[in-house]
């Protein structure tokens, strides 16, 4: 059977899921993009993966667009005027939602919910604004249905902030994924806690280090997708990874790595990266005629390339011929320091680089922890995660997260799995955020052992819907056949899990 | 006697330390980081770790034993090695005595970077055991050093040192989470085989000098009286004026001739349930189950 027949044969897609198989498909035929042997070479050994984006970039891969201005003057384009009240506000996104584009077709920055509407949130009754987020929320749930789809909320505490909070412990949905923006000199406690307890059922929201990416970033960043860090009115223009695991394989040494391969296969990405990034800007339509860009929305010089990794825990227990990964990366001194210096030496060379545009960026790409896809198995931990069945104890983890998380300015982050107990502790786990965020972690999320709605690896899920592909039925949510693979090849589900250890307490 | 004298023999003092947990939501508010101490008077039946009840004799019957060798005798001591050790707890089921080996003697500057390290993510510790103030000196020169760095400190105790005649314990102590075991004098000696009466005069002392953080009490299945009579006696006593975490028995980790005498159940919830009832209209406002 053809590839198209195997598509539209396939009883598990749903149609939206169908036609973006077929699109990737009709573009996937183009090869007008050529890139150099070795680049190729490095592909096909899979140390270099370009995430399935596609031969032909027709719009960039991460678009976070100023909504804000949509509020001020409205859209020519889609007939939107400056909404005067939430009703209108909630109209207003949910159409222009659907003409943000993105790799996965589905929006992957929706705002900052609580800061966009809270001035119309204001102006009604508490009951009746909450009744219309209700309904807003179930839009986004059942048509951008997408785990990369992702809302902002915070640092300040808000009405909007609190009922999005309850209906998002209410509805147990997987989309949007939410981050709060966590500044504690400028979020309070109580709204942190209440944070905390939502997490705690239902995996969001995650727990952004405010101060890190407004330093980076100034004020106006987004958080995308699973965690990336944008710029708001631009976005990201593509996102490949080396598979640090793979790319270790020729190496005789650290050294010889460090010194000949590490570059090797950094100089092949930047082309991938160079590339797309002027195809996507000098060819296509996007950038030429999209409303989006003619209209304001979005600024091509406020885009970046995402300069993506994974496996760094693999790649350093292999230099180093650790065969166990309990007693490797996160657990061990010289491996956590061999990993330092690839780090180095990757920021280094990296921002060695002049790249096309990026000129908000002084025409450089930012670095990204990618989390993995569903398809990676056991050879490549997402970023520089320890790998999953080696974690240590949270305090160590944490402590080795907060060293590597300052390299990545586009997004990194870890996840904690929560035993039972904590559903009554939260405000157990809110120092424990904020000493890490304090000593340089960037992103925290976390989530119950006993949730339906779970983190994979940097998306949500419901184990329910898992469940559903297993029995070869369909499921809405596109993302839940990554969970499905993640689950399968990588045990991403089968985290750690911080118990209270209450079998030490003589006092029962 | 010189106060150098004095301070040379602070720096020697040392305790035993059976673990050290850095992240625990259960050892009083927020995240602390609880230390556990090797050694208590009681010998309670329902103890679900007893290893931590009595100090390792070096008889080495569990050096043998330990299948990681992990375990050596040196100058006639049993030594552990944390790095060979897989906590199998082979060495714990072997001994005959309630004793560990895997305890490290430390002093308080020994202690101190432990806590320094954890210091970031948590807001304060938690002394806890065995029996915490059978170390009372080391306390003592700890507690202000904890609360220099910004930490609060509480000691959970099973109330037998009278803490009315050992002020100095209290100056640095944010609070005492205090077991009341059985208030029948009867019961508490069959019970715990130590006698009840400083655990009942400190109940009074702590709460009077506003250091009693919480009280903690075990619900038995089938003992009606002894747990109504323990309930009440404490409900009226505290009031609203310290939090009443009322626990059921839990049989994991007791000893199986314990487990004999006392069940091989979980006390039932709803039954735990009605003693929180009894506390509340008895005036214990804050009293809950765990």
């Amino acid at each position: 059977m053809s590839d198209a027949l195997n598509i539209v044969k396939d009883t598990t897609l749903t149609y939206p899921q169908t036609l973006l198989a077929l699109a990737k498909l009709g573009e996937n035929t183009d090869h007008t993009i050529r890139f150099s042997d070795e680049y190729y070479t490095a592909k096909e050994e899979g140390a270099l993966c370009d995430l399935n984006e596609g031969n032909l970039p027709y719009r960039p891969r991460y678009i976070c667009p100023d909504y804000d201005l949509l509020f001020a003057k409205g859209c020519d384009f889609l007939g939107i005027e400056p909404p005067k009240d939430l009703l209108e506000a909630i109209n207003a996104l949910e159409i222009f939602y659907n003409h943000v584009p993105s790799i996965t077709c589905y929006p992957v920055y929706l705002g900052d919910l609580d800061h966009l509407l809270e001035p119309f949130v204001l102006k009604e009754d508490r009951a009746f604004a909450k009744k219309v987020l209700k309904l807003f929320l179930l839009h986004i749930d059942k048509v951008l249905t997408d785990s990369f789809v992702h809302a902002d909320i915070g640092p300040q505490d808000s009405v909007t902030g609190r009922i999005l909070l309850e209906l998002t412990e209410e509805m147990q949905l997987a989309i949007p994924n939410i981050t709060l923006k966590y500044d504690p000199e400028l979020t309070s406690d109580d709204f942190a806690l209440a944070c905390v307890r939502c997490m705690l059922k239902t995996a969001k929201p995650s727990f952004a280090n405010h101060r890190m990416f407004a330093k980076e970033w100034g004020e106006d960043y987004a958080i995308a997708s699973c965690y990336n860090g944008l710029k708001k009115a631009g976005g990201g223009f593509t996102l490949p990874r080396m598979r640090l695991y793979e790319c270790s394989l020729h190496a005789k040494d650290p050294e010889d790595f460090l010194n000949v391969w590490l570059p090797h296969y950094i100089d092949l990405q930047l082309e991938y990266m160079d590339k797309r990034v002027r195809f996507c800007v000098e060819e296509s339509n996007f950038f030429k005629s999209n409303f989006l860009v003619t209209e304001g929305f979005v600024k091509q010089e406020s885009f970046t390339g995402m300069f993506g990794l994974v496996g760094l825990a693999e790649c350093v227990n292999h230099l180093l011929n650790i065969k166990d990964n309990k007693k490797g990366f996160g657990m061990n001194k010289e491996a956590t320091a061999l990993g330092l210096r690839i780090m180095d030496a990757i920021d280094k060379r990296v921002a060695a680089h002049t790249a096309p545009y990026c000129d908000a960026f002084d025409h450089r790409y930012r670095l990204h922890a990618q989390v993995g896809i569903d398809t990676d198995g056991m050879d490549d931990s997402p970023g520089t995660r320890i790998p999953i069945f080696a974690e240590p104890t949270m305090l160590e983890q944490l402590e080795v997260n907060e060293q590597f998380h300052p390299y990545f300015p586009t997004g990194t982050g870890d996840i904690f799995k929560f035993e039972e107990t904590y559903e009554k502790t939260p405000e157990a786990i809110l120092p424990i955020i904020k000493g890490s965020l304090s000593r340089g972690l960037r992103y925290f999320s976390g989530y119950l052992e006993n949730c339906d709605v779970v983190r994979v690896t940097g998306y949500l899920v419901k184990k329910s819907e898992i469940e559903k592909l297993r029995q070869k039925k369909q499921s809405l949510n596109n993302v839940t056949i990554f969970g499905k693979g993640a689950q399968d090849g990588a045990h991403a589900l089968d985290r750690r899990i911080q118990r209270h250890e209450e079998d030490h307490s003589t006092h029962q | 006697m010189p106060w150098t004298a004095g301070y040379s023999a602070m720096k020697k003092i040392t305790a035993p330390i059976n673990r050290i947990i850095p992240f625990s939501n259960v050892d009083g508010p927020s995240n602390r980081t609880a230390i556990f101490f090797q050694g208590c008077q009681f010998n309670c039946r329902f103890c679900h770790n007893p290893e931590t009840i009595h100090m390792c004799v070096h008889c080495g019957e569990c050096v043998e034993i330990c299948p990681v060798k992990a375990l050596s005798i040196q100058d006639g001591r049993v030594v552990w090695n944390k790095e060979l050790c897989v906590n199998c707890d082979t060495c714990i089921r072997t001994c005959t005595r309630s004793a560990s080996p895997k305890v490290t003697e430390m002093t308080v500057d020994e202690l101190l970077p432990q806590i320094e390290r954890v210091r970031p993510y948590i807001q304060g510790i938690t002394l806890s055991g065995g029996e915490c103030t059978i170390y009372k000196d080391f306390i003592i020169e700890l507690f202000p050093r904890v609360k220099e760095m910004g930490l609060t400190t509480l000691l959970d105790s099973n109330g037998s040192l009278d803490f009315e005649k050992n002020p100095e314990i209290l100056e640095y102590c944010d609070g005492v989470m205090l077991d009341v075991k059985a208030a029948d004098k009867d019961f508490h000696e069959w019970l715990v085989r130590h006698s009840n009466e400083t655990v009942l005069r400190n109940l009074e002392y702590l709460l009077r000098a506003g250091k009693l953080y919480e009280v903690r009490t075990i619900i038995f299945p089938g003992r009606d009286k002894d747990n109504t009579d323990t309930v009440s006696y404490v409900s009226r006593i505290i009031q609203d004026r310290c939090i009443y975490k009322i626990i059921r028995y839990r049989q994991f980790g007791v000893r199986e001739e314990q487990q004999r005498i006392l069940g091989d159940d979980t006390t039932d919830e709803a039954y735990a349930k009605t003693f929180v009832e009894l506390a509340r209209s008895l005036g214990a406002a804050k009293a809950y189950l765990v």
